[in-house]
């Protein structure tokens, strides 16, 4: 009974709740600080000597996690977080200095190569992969093999109707990368400008402009008149895959690891990491993996490994 | 022994004062958070402003990977799915809060009422792969076009999403219609059908544009779900038929292009100025709404 009494006036105290509030406060921050020093403690992995922040391209994300996923299990002693966030992202903070490899689907912009001079950094590159860019069509379309010169003409509204590639009677709705991914970049330039430097071609204002692969996917599954563009390891079975051929008498040609490293298939690109500077220490030795022993893992993720 | 209501007196006014303090900088700081941010929005934005000439500025032709800064294909973009949403959503927000709280039984108003305010939480990705994946293939077929993806596709999304709050504030505007009002409507004999069009739905007038104005700046701030579904082409939306073509906001141009831009660089100010014309853009409607409640007040209750 007493005991009742005393919790009733426990809580009646016109005091406690404030109390209660300071106390909850106090203890939240508390547990903050706690977890912050937990998150760089890092428990799983306690002689970790050495960190590799790497950071960028959405298109080399896969590609670098299993890099350093694979590297880690050999090399216990390095950790490497990896992280997306696009390229333009990853060399901001290569430049800002909070990373030590940034992954790119193009190469550095003069303006951002610039930010880094002034920073006193100076960016070195490395060629880690080569990606085919494929050509995709819904699956109920007959139009299987297109020229350069013809899906120039189809990404700049010259070629409006899939009859006039040798297809059915319907308007072609035209999908594209977001316009600062590096796909689109080297799309623009190598097929609908087909690498004329003087040319002043655009991407028609018409094509859809899908941020992220899953969207050109989705739209080429269901819509029998979309036409597409991605990285071949992008490209899933429900999507018609079109042969292309440098010119008309040339071959068509399908893409694939074979027909990059021999060269006939035209639409290719190399994919890069960035470091500050020549790299040394743990960042030198990862770099050299990656580009000896870690090429063996580009093509599990649709990538094409580099020529020796 | 605690003495109740009589606890030590200093100590009482000490933490007193500590907790509003607290209180009162936690109120004050997110002013000033709101302030700082949009300072930062000027700071990245402004120079747009002098950086592109003027006619490059409200040309047609966004591709600012090559310096087409044209940011009227963009404009008119996102105020055409904003119209398009307010058309589907305004009709049938006003229809759902007159039967909410005019006719249904109060046991059918008990159920609908949470459900419309559970509508309000579903995220907008959710919406926007639900529209990518099952709308867009809708539209395409009944409607006959190339593209699914278009920006009737997104208003009709996007009126979805402005429903629950244009509901959930119509309804109480028309709540707060006295109820004497209804009683001299049905007494000189108007049907129940009259009262509602003729009385009770115009002195709610004020807070039916109020839940709009609302409506409307959940519509034109919203990017995921628009992002995913109206195909962001930056044509310019001049004929009748764009309708159920591709178009690009504001917002959705800013999400899917600030991932992959050079900081510094012109296209990352053209990024932030684009956010300082939606800032403004939202800001005047938000205004509009607040001066019609002020209205409201001036007048004393209705109106």
């Amino acid at each position: 009974m007493s005991d009742v009494k005393i919790k009733f006036e426990f809580f009646t105290h016109s005091s406690i709740a404030p109390r209660l509030v300071v106390g909850l406060l106090l203890f939240s921050m508390t547990w903050l600080l706690v977890a912050c020093r937990q998150q760089s403690a890092s428990p799983s992995n306690p002689p970790a000597a050495q960190t590799i922040n790497n950071m960028g391209s959405d298109t080399l994300v896969n590609l670098a996690l299993a890099w350093a996923e694979t590297y880690m299990d050999k090399h216990p002693e390095v950790r490497i977080s990896v992280t997306g966030g696009g390229t333009g992202t990853g060399m901001a903070a290569l430049i800002n200095g909070t990373i030590d490899i940034a992954n790119a689907s193009r190469e550095m912009k003069p303006e951002e190569i610039d930010a880094a001079k002034k920073d006193g950094i100076t960016p070195v590159k490395f060629t880690v992969a080569m990606d085919a860019i494929a050509v995709v069509v819904h699956p109920s379309n007959p139009v299987d093999k297109l020229t350069l010169q013809q899906i120039s003409d189809i990404y700049t509204s010259k070629i409006t109707n899939w009859s006039q590639v040798g297809g059915v009677d319907h308007p072609i709705v035209l999908l594209s990368r977001e316009s600062n991914s590096g796909t689109y970049t080297y799309f623009l330039e190598n097929v609908i400008r087909i690498g004329n430097k003087e040319s002043r071609l655009l991407f028609s204002p018409d094509v859809l402009l899908m941020s992220s692969s899953q969207g050109i996917s989705t739209e080429v599954r269901q819509n029998p008149n979309a036409i597409g563009y991605d990285g071949l390891g992008y490209v899933t079975p429900d999507q018609k895959i079109v042969a292309v051929a440098r010119d008309v008498q040339g071959l068509y040609v399908l893409p694939s690891v074979k027909t990059v490293i021999d060269g006939s298939y035209p639409i290719s690109r190399p994919l890069f990491l960035y470091t500050i500077g020549e790299p040394t220490g743990a960042v030198k030795d990862y770099l050299d993996w990656i580009l000896g022993e870690g090429q063996t893992l580009v093509p599990t993720l649709g990538f094409v490994p580099l020529q020796k | 022994m605690i003495k109740l209501g009589d606890p030590s007196n200093s100590r009482h006014s000490f933490i007193e004062f500590v907790i509003e303090a607290f209180i009162r900088v936690v109120g004050f700081s997110s002013i000033g958070f709101v302030v700082l941010i949009f300072l930062f929005l000027l700071r990245e934005g402004i120079p747009f402003f002098y950086e592109v000439p003027i006619g490059n500025l409200f040309s047609t032709r966004w591709y600012p990977t090559f310096d087409l800064f044209g940011t009227l294909p963009l404009l008119l973009g996102s105020i055409l799915v904003t119209v398009i949403a307010m058309v589907i959503a305004l009709p049938l927000g006003v229809a759902t809060a007159v039967f909410v709280r005019e006719i249904a039984p109060s046991w059918a108003r008990e159920i609908l009422k949470p459900v419309i305010e559970v509508l309000a939480g579903i995220p907008s990705v959710v919406l926007g792969f639900f529209g990518m994946t099952l709308i867009a293939p809708l539209v395409r077929e009944i409607f006959g076009m190339p593209t699914g993806l278009t920006a009737f596709t997104g208003g009709l999304i996007l009126a979805y999403m402005a429903l629950p709050t244009i509901i959930s504030v119509a309804e109480d505007a028309l709540d707060a219609v006295p109820n004497s009002y209804r009683q001299a409507g049905l007494a000189i004999g108007a049907t129940q059908w009259q009262t509602i069009v003729k009385v009770v739905v115009p002195a709610a007038r004020s807070g039916i544009v109020t839940a709009m104005m609302l409506g409307m700046g959940r519509v034109i701030g919203e990017t995921m779900a628009v992002m995913m579904i109206t195909g962001n082409a930056a044509r310019l939306p001049l004929t009748i038929d764009s309708i159920f073509r591709p178009v690009r906001t504001m917002t959705a141009t800013i999400a899917a292009e600030m991932g992959e831009v050079a900081q510094g660089s012109i296209h990352y100010h053209a990024l932030f100025g684009i956010g300082i014309f939606l800032f403004l853009l939202t800001f005047i409607i938000n205004l509009v709404a607040a001066s019609t409640i002020f209205k409201k007040r001036r007048r004393g209750g209705l109106r």
